[in-house]
């Protein structure tokens, strides 16, 4: 699938043993965590040891997509010249339901930026970033704000 | 105090500029052969040598520069802005244990000419940046906007507090000629210039900056004998704290405690020494919101206080409760990673800053916060 004209040339994930399984669920729209396979502690960023109890064992389970706006950023130029064309943006950190510490940084959809807020309800969705890559993108969960441009 | 094992003997700088038109390992060489002059130390008596692991000149290289017959220690720190402290704090420890007796710390770096690191993001990003890079979190500024923008929801900060340490810097910065922007600036230009990464503005960043900077570490019996008195090392530590991510360290439930509160804990633990007794502090700031986070985190004031304290004035010399980034620091002398924090901290200590706080027994230095970080306690003997 090709990328969305002026976004060819965004940096993509360069996935790895053990972080391909939450891309590939992206591609297949569904927001996937890394949990243990022993105490099902849940995790991100993915790694190969759980924390609590050191077992090298793990699996993915869908996450619940939903989430709240933990902390923002509205970036101005000068930024990457593959991001130019939409600066200024915003770049939200969502704290996931499935558990405290659980957060990941990400793009923003169905929101003008000045709408922007802390503690926004949001949930998932995914875009197309070319190359068969998707990546997560929140969305207010009560539908576009008021502000949100077209 | 528990006892200092080391001290500080020599300073030495180059010139600051945004294009020096000089190679790294030249820069360094200057600093360093500045340093061992200042202490009245011979080159040839160097024996250990502490690097920044992003350093362009290896250690071998500085040392046959400088006609070392041998380096019987040498080591590198790594995490760009967290490494300054810790350079001196590793060098302390090869005092202190007898592995080496003169042992210098250095850094060199072309930052204003050299062009900005994020702009060489690749196609593909892998290990910790593709959780942020893709979704356009690229640069320093943004991610540190993150935690700017969260204090503020959790304790009321504002931008315009955040503006008095610009101010603060730039106030000293003009009384030190070798700072690299000296014009004051008030409260008004900091809330007129430009957005970078809102919340952050233009004179919320550091600057772009080529020079270098070198400290010499030796014993404290040695360092009494060297042409200036000697800055006692108190205290170094390091820390992480837990699930760290370099820059990005957003997944711990209490995101706002960065590895600065761990580095805090063990510093003050070591010396005799409470925040209470810090006379003057030189506090990383590549961006302002960190000097705010190194204000809690290093106990100088209460948790969540640290904005309305820097709008107080707290951080101004003179007459400011704790003047801070006495030189004009990161934000108006000069971005060398924080080395010359630690420089400056040693002038308090000898009582040479141009923005001398009298007396000055005591001067905290911290490196960068959201990574890996480390700090110094300097004492007077």
């Amino acid at each position: 699938m090709s990328a969305p004209p002026g976004r060819a040339d965004r940096p993509l994930p360069l996935p790895d043993s053990d972080t391909a399984p939450f891309w590939e669920g992206c591609a297949r729209g569904e927001l996937l965590l890394q949990h243990c396979a022993g105490c099902e502690a849940p995790r991100h960023p993915p790694r190969p040891m759980c924390p609590r109890c050191r077992s090298l064992d793990s699996k993915w389970s869908p996450a619940t997509g939903r989430g709240a706006v933990y902390s923002f950023v509205i970036c101005h130029p000068p930024v990457l010249p593959a991001f130019a064309a939409d600066a200024p943006y915003a770049v939200v950190l969502i704290e996931l339901e499935d558990g405290p510490g659980l957060r990941l940084v990400g793009g923003l959809a169905g929101c003008a930026p000045e709408a922007l807020r802390i503690g926004l309800l949001v949930e998932v969705g995914f875009e197309p970033a070319g190359e068969g890559v998707w990546l997560p993108q929140w969305r207010p969960r009560n539908g576009p704000t008021e502000a949100a441009k077209p | 105090m528990p006892g200092a094992h080391a001290a500080i003997a020599g300073i030495g700088q180059t010139r600051f500029a945004r294009d020096l038109g000089r190679p790294e390992r030249t820069l360094a060489l200057e600093a360093i052969r500045a340093a061992l002059d200042d202490a009245g130390i011979e080159p040839a008596e160097v024996d250990g040598l502490v690097r920044f692991n992003l350093e362009s000149t290896s250690e071998v290289e500085i040392a046959r520069n400088l006609g070392v017959p041998n380096l019987r220690f040498f080591g590198e720190i790594g995490y760009g802005g967290g490494a300054a402290c810790a350079t001196v704090g590793h060098a302390a420890m090869a005092i202190a244990t007898g592995r080496a007796r003169v042992v210098v710390a250095w850094r060199a770096r072309n930052r204003g000419s050299g062009g900005r690191p994020w702009a060489g993001t690749g196609a593909r990003v892998g290990g910790d940046a593709q959780w942020s890079v893709p979704f356009g979190l690229v640069r320093p500024v943004d991610q540190i906007a993150l935690l700017a923008r969260r204090h503020m929801h959790e304790h009321g900060t504002t931008a315009r507090q955040l503006g008095a340490v610009a101010v603060a810097c730039r106030a000293h910065a003009a009384r030190n000629p070798n700072a690299v922007m000296r014009a004051p600036i008030t409260l008004e230009d900091h809330a007129a210039s430009r957005l970078i990464a809102d919340p952050l503005r233009k004179l919320d960043c550091c600057l772009e900056t080529d020079g270098a900077l070198a400290v010499v570490v030796t014993s404290v019996e040695r360092a009494r004998d060297a042409r200036h008195p000697p800055a006692l090392v108190l205290a170094a530590a390091q820390g992480t704290g837990p699930e760290h991510v370099v820059m990005t360290a957003y997944h711990h439930p209490r995101m706002l405690e960065t590895p600065s509160t761990f580095a805090a804990r063990d510093l003050f633990a070591a010396a005799d020494v409470s925040p209470g007794d810090v006379d003057v502090a030189q506090l990383y700031d590549a961006f302002t919101p960190l000097v705010l986070l190194s204000l809690e985190e290093y106990g100088l004031c209460p948790r969540g206080e640290s904005g309305p304290f820097a709008a107080s004035g707290a951080l101004a010399w003179p007459d400011g409760a704790l003047p801070c980034n006495t030189s004009g620091g990161g934000l108006s002398e000069a971005y060398v990673h924080g080395m010359n924090l630690v420089v400056e901290g040693v002038r308090q200590i000898r009582g040479t800053s141009t923005s001398q706080v009298s007396d000055a027994r005591v001067c905290l230095v911290t490196s960068g916060a959201g990574v890996p970080t480390s700090a110094l306690l300097l004492g007077a003997s």
